[in-house]
C-alpha cells in the first residue's frame, strides 16, 4: 500500500501511524484453519429443521389450505400457516416510520410473487421436513400477473399488492420522489445539444457462498436465543419484535462473521418465523435456506430503468439534467423505497449542473422482491451517469477524462439536493488516475483543485 | 431406521461413530465428529467450501455418503495445521489478504493442497484450474491466485 | 425419513433392488445426492454396485469400453482416451471430475450431460447388465430402459483418429461452467479432403443430448470450407429446442448455436 501524500498535504498531519501501513486481518488465521464460528457451526440436540412451501404461481388467490396430510407425516412436529403468526404483516422499515406494513410472513388471502412463503414445516430431519411440504394441499386462482415497470403503472394493471394502489410507492412528496434545482427548461433553450438516453438492468443476486438462515434455541422463561448471519441486527431484533408480539428482551440476537452478505442478508426473513417455530414446539429449529432458495428467494438488487436527458455546451460544460429512474421493487417494499429515494439524491452524480431536474419512482411488479446489495440506489445510476458522459464527451468531441473534470464537483458547489459539497477529491483522484493509467490530459485539468475552483 | 457403524481416520485420528445410512460426510464431520471446517455453502458440489481430501484426492463432502468412506483417510482444513503454527497455504493466504468472509477458505485450501502436493511449483493456469470448483464471493480471485503462486515460489527455492 | 444406501457386489443385484422405482443408483453423486440435498422427495433410496469391472477401462484395437463408474478424472488421466480428455475436462472442477461417472452422465438432464454429447458423436454402445443399444436409442428411452434391462455396465464406442473428433463446450465462467451449448463432431474426409460421413450431437439443444441431423447431411460431399459448411450452418438448429435456464434463454442458445457451430468446423 502507498499514499499519494502529495494530495491535501495541509490537511493531514505527519504523524499518522496506522494509515498507509498494511496489518494482518485478526480474523484470517480462523478462517483458513475453518476455526472462525458461522452461525450454522453449532449443533443442538433434538434440533428441528423449517422447510418453506412457496408459491408457484407470480399471483394468485389462496382459495384453501389443507395441512392435514404433512401434519400427519412421520417426523413432522409442526405446520405453521398465517393464523400462527401474532402480527402477519411487517415491513422493515417501519422502524424509522416508512410505511405501510405490506408484507406478510406467511400468506393468507394471496401470493403476489413466485416463491412467497406460505406454510411453514417442522420436522425431525430435513428429509421429513421435505416430504412433508410436499403434503401440503393450496389451492389457488391464479390471477393476471404484470412483469414491467411502465406497464405496471398503466391505469388498468393488475393490483400487485393492496397496500399501494396503483403499484408506487406513495411518498410524502406524492408516487415519485423529486429533486428540483435551478431551471431546467432554461437549461435545455441554452444548450448547444441535447443527448437522451434510456438505461436499464436486471435484478443482480448478491450469491454468497454461505446461505441465509438462522437457528432458535429456547432458552425457557419464554426466551429465544437466535444463532443468525443477519447483517442487521437491530433490524432483525425490532421487527421481530413486532412480528410475534414479544418484546426485545425476550429475544438474544446472536450474530458472528456472516459468510457474505453484499446487502442479501439485511432482510428480516428467516428469523420471525424460525423463533415463532422454536416457540411453538419448544425446542431448537434451523431454517437454513438452500441453494436454490438463495439464488430465487433472497432479495436480489432490483431492476432499474433510467432515463437521462442532458444539455451540454460545445465548451464541455453540462448545463442541464433531467432524469427520470424507476426502481423495481418487486412485490413487496423491504428497502426499495429508500433506494429509489437514495436515487433521487444521488443524481446528479458527482458533477456540478446548474440545473437539474431528478423524479424517481419505486414501482411494485410481481417479481421477486427487491432489495439491499452494494451501494442499491446509487450503484446502476453511476453506471447509467458514466456511460452517459462518455457518450456526451463524444457528441462535442471531447476527451472524455477532460470533460469530467470540467463538471467535477467542488468543495462549497451547491448540489442539485442543496447541500453544500464538502471534501470532495474527485478532481484529485482523476489527477492520479490519469497519470497511473497513462492517460494524459492537458495541464490546466492537472493544476485544477478540488478545495477551490480556479480563476 | 437402525444405525450403521463407520470408521475412518480424519486428520490422523481414528474416528468411529453410528450414523444414519444416507447421511453425507459433511453432515457426519460437522454434526458428529465436531470438525466444523468444511462448510455448506450449496450441497449441490458447486462451490467447493466442503472440500476434504479423501485418500488424497478432492471431494465434495456434501455429495460423499459418509459410509462410502469406510476405512479412508479424510483430510480436512480443521486438521492441517500444526498446532499454532498454519500450513505454509494457510499462512500464504493470511498474508496475501486472500480471505475475507473466510466461508470458502477451508476448502479453498484443501483444494490448493491437493494441487501443490502433486506440483510443488504449479503455473498460473494449474493454480486457476485447481481452484475452479471453489467459489470465493470476495476475493475476486485474484489474491488467492497470487498465494498459492508465493508458496509454488518459496517451494522451488527450498528445492534449490 | 433417512435414505437408505443399499450395497452389492453385482450389477445384477443392484438392477433387482432398482425395480419398482423410487430408488437411485449412486454413482458418484453429484447428480443424485445433490437432488436428494435439494430436497426431491422422489427419490427414497441410494443403490450401488461394487463390481470392479464397472471402474475399469479397456482398451483393445481401437475400441474402447468404459466401465459405468468410470470417473472423468479417469477418462482425463487415461493415454488411449486422449482425443477425449478436453471433453471430460470440461466437467466440473476437478473435485466432481473425481466422483463424477461416465454412466451418471449419461443420465444428466440439459443443461448437463457434456459427456454423453460427445459420446452420441461417436456413436457409442451403451451396455447393460441385460443386453446393450446404440445411444441414440438409449437417450430416446433412458427414462424406462434400465427397468427392463438392468443398470448400465458401461458403454463403447471406436477410438476416433486424432483430428476426427472435434468437441466445443461454450461457458459464461472459465475454466469451470455450466454449459450455454455443447458441439461435438465426428467428421470423416476422403483423401480429397471431401466429407464423407458426419455425427453431429447437440447439448442443451433439447432436454437432453440429440442429434443434428439435417447439418450432418448437409456437411457429406462437402468441404470443410467456408462455403463448403455454410448449407450445415443453416440448418444446424433444425429440430432442436433450446432449453432456458439461469445461464441462457432458448433465444439466446438458439442464435449463438450456428456461430459456435461455424467456429468448431473451421478452427
Amino acid at each position: 500500500m502507498e499514499i499519494r501524500s502529495e494530495y491535501f498535504a495541509d490537511e493531514r498531519p505527519e504523524t499518522l501511524h496506522e494509515i498507509g501501513q498494511s496489518r494482518p486481518r485478526d480474523d484470517a488465521p480462523g478462517h483458513v484453519t475453518g476455526k472462525t464460528g458461522f452461525f450454522a457451526d453449532r449443533t443442538f440436540p433434538d434440533l428441528l429443521h423449517l422447510k418453506m412451501v412457496r408459491s408457484p404461481h407470480h399471483h394468485a388467490l389462496i382459495k384453501s389450505i389443507d395441512t392435514s396430510e404433512a401434519e400427519r407425516h412421520p417426523g413432522v412436529i409442526r405446520v405453521i400457516t398465517a393464523k400462527d403468526v401474532p402480527h402477519n404483516l411487517y415491513t422493515i422499515l417501519i422502524l424509522i416510520q416508512v410505511g405501510p406494513e405490506d408484507e406478510t410472513v406467511l400468506a393468507d388471502k394471496k401470493v403476489s410473487w413466485k416463491g412467497e412463503a406460505v406454510v411453514a414445516v417442522v420436522a425431525t430431519s430435513e428429509r421429513a421436513a421435505h416430504e412433508a411440504a410436499a403434503k401440503v394441499k393450496v389451492d389457488y386462482e391464479v390471477l393476471p400477473a404484470v412483469f414491467d415497470m411502465e406497464e405496471a403503472l398503466k391505469p388498468g394493471a393488475p393490483e400487485v399488492n393492496p397496500h399501494h394502489p396503483g403499484n408506487y410507492y406513495e411518498y410524502d412528496s406524492g408516487d415519485h420522489r423529486k429533486v428540483r434545482y435551478g431551471n431546467i427548461e432554461e437549461g435545455f433553450a441554452m444548450a448547444d445539444h441535447i443527448l437522451e438516453q434510456t438505461y436499464s438492468s436486471s435484478p443482480i443476486e448478491q450469491a454468497p457462498t454461505e446461505t441465509t438462515g438462522c437457528i432458535v434455541a429456547p432458552e425457557g422463561n419464554d426466551r429465544f436465543t437466535c444463532y443468525t448471519n443477519t447483517q442487521a441486527m437491530f433490524f432483525t431484533l425490532d421487527n421481530t419484535s413486532i412480528i410475534l408480539e414479544m418484546p426485545g428482551h425476550k429475544l438474544h440476537m446472536v450474530g458472528g462473521t456472516v459468510g457474505g452478505g453484499f446487502g442479501g442478508k439485511v432482510d428480516v426473513i428467516v428469523e420471525p418465523i424460525a423463533i415463532l417455530a422454536a416457540r411453538l414446539t419448544g425446542k431448537p429449529v434451523s431454517f437454513i435456506y438452500s441453494r436454490e432458495e438463495e439464488m430465487q428467494i433472497s432479495s436480489p438488487r432490483a431492476a432499474e430503468k433510467i432515463v437521462i436527458r442532458d444539455g451540454v455546451m460545445n465548451d464541455g460544460r453540462l448545463v442541464a439534467r433531467k432524469v427520470t429512474g424507476y426502481t423495481d421493487a418487486g412485490a413487496y417494499s423491504r428497502h426499495s423505497p429508500y433506494g429509489a429515494q437514495k436515487g433521487a439524491a444521488h443524481y446528479p452524480g458527482p458533477y456540478t449542473v446548474p440545473n437539474v431536474w431528478i423524479d424517481t419512482y419505486c414501482v411494485y411488479t410481481n417479481r421477486t422482491p427487491s432489495s439491499a446489495m452494494r451501494g442499491f440506489g446509487v450503484t446502476i445510476a453511476d453506471f447509467a451517469l458514466e456511460v452517459q458522459m462518455d457518450k456526451l464527451a463524444r457528441l462535442i468531441d471531447m476527451d472524455p477524462l477532460e470533460f469530467r473534470f470540467i463538471n467535477a464537483y467542488r468543495d462549497g458547489d451547491i448540489k442539485a439536493h442543496r447541500q453544500p459539497t464538502e471534501g470532495a477529491a474527485l478532481i484529485e483522484c482523476m489527477q492520479e488516475a490519469s497519470k497511473v493509467a497513462n492517460w494524459p490530459v492537458a495541464e490546466k485539468y492537472m493544476a485544477m483543485s478540488s478545495a477551490k475552483r480556479e480563476i | 431406521m437402525a444405525r450403521i457403524p463407520v470408521q475412518f481416520t480424519l486428520n490422523g485420528q481414528e474416528k468411529a461413530e453410528f450414523i444414519e445410512s444416507g447421511a453425507t460426510l459433511l453432515n457426519v464431520l460437522r454434526d458428529r465428529m465436531g470438525d466444523t471446517s468444511p462448510k455448506g455453502g450449496c450441497q449441490q458440489g458447486t462451490c467447493g467450501a466442503c472440500s476434504v481430501i479423501i485418500d488424497g484426492e478432492l471431494r465434495l463432502s456434501c455429495l460423499t455418503l459418509a459410509e462410502t468412506c469406510e476405512g479412508a483417510t479424510i483430510e480436512t482444513a480443521g486438521g492441517l495445521a500444526n498446532g499454532s503454527e498454519l500450513h505454509p497455504i494457510q499462512q500464504a493466504i493470511v498474508d496475501g489478504f486472500a480471505t475475507q468472509c473466510g466461508f470458502c477458505a477451508p476448502g479453498m485450501v484443501m483444494a490448493i493442497k491437493v494441487l501443490l502436493d502433486a506440483k510443488p511449483a504449479p503455473s498460473r493456469e494449474d493454480v486457476v484450474e485447481a481452484i475452479s470448483g471453489n467459489v470465493c464471493r470476495c476475493t475476486g480471485y485474484e489474491p488467492i491466485i497470487q498465494a498459492v503462486l508465493s508458496v509454488s515460489r518459496s517451494n522451488s527455492q527450498q528445492a534449490v | 425419513m433417512a435414505l437408505e444406501l443399499q450395497t452389492f457386489s453385482s450389477s445384477a443385484e443392484a438392477s433387482a433392488a432398482l425395480r419398482g422405482g423410487g430408488k437411485s443408483y449412486l454413482g458418484g453423486g453429484s447428480l443424485v445426492v445433490r437432488a436428494v440435498n435439494e430436497g426431491d422427495v422422489r427419490i427414497t433410496g441410494y443403490v450401488r454396485s461394487t463390481d470392479k469391472a464397472l471402474t475399469s477401462i479397456a482398451t483393445d484395437g481401437g475400441r474402447a469400453r468404459l466401465g459405468a463408474s468410470v470417473t472423468m478424472a479417469q477418462v482425463v488421466g487415461c493415454e488411449a482416451l486422449s482425443e477425449l480428455a478436453p471433453a471430460a475436462k470440461l466437467i466440473g472442477g476437478p473435485a466432481v471430475r473425481n466422483v463424477a461417472t461416465v454412466g451418471g452422465n449419461l443420465f444428466a438432464r440439459s443443461p448437463f450431460g457434456d459427456f454423453t454429447v460427445a459420446l452420441l458423436a461417436l456413436g457409442a454402445t451403451v451396455h447393460f447388465t441385460d443386453g446393450e443399444m446404440d445411444i441414440d436409442a438409449f437417450l430416446a428411452a433412458r427414462e424406462t430402459v434400465t427397468d427392463e434391462r438392468g443398470i448400465v455396465v458401461a458403454v463403447s464406442f471406436d477410438i476416433p483418429p486424432s483430428g476426427r473428433f472435434r468437441f466445443l463446450k461454450i461457458s459464461r465462467v472459465k475454466p469451470k461452467g455450466v454449459a450455454v451449448l455443447t458441439i461435438a463432431a465426428a467428421i470423416g474426409t476422403d483423401a480429397k479432403g471431401t466429407i464423407s460421413e458426419a455425427r453431429i450431437a447437440l447439448g442443451c439443444m433439447s432436454d437432453r443430448p440429440i442429434r443434428a441431423e439435417a447439418a450432418e447431411k448437409a456437411l457429406v460431399g462437402s468441404e470443410l470450407s467456408e462455403s463448403g459448411i455454410a448449407g450445415a450452418v443453416d440448418v444446424i438448429g433444425e429440430g432442436t429446442a433450446p432449453i432456458t435456464d439461469p445461464i441462457a434463454s432458448s433465444w439466446y442458445r438458439a442464435e449463438v448455436l450456428p456461430v459456435h457451430f461455424r467456429r468448431l468446423m473451421l478452427d
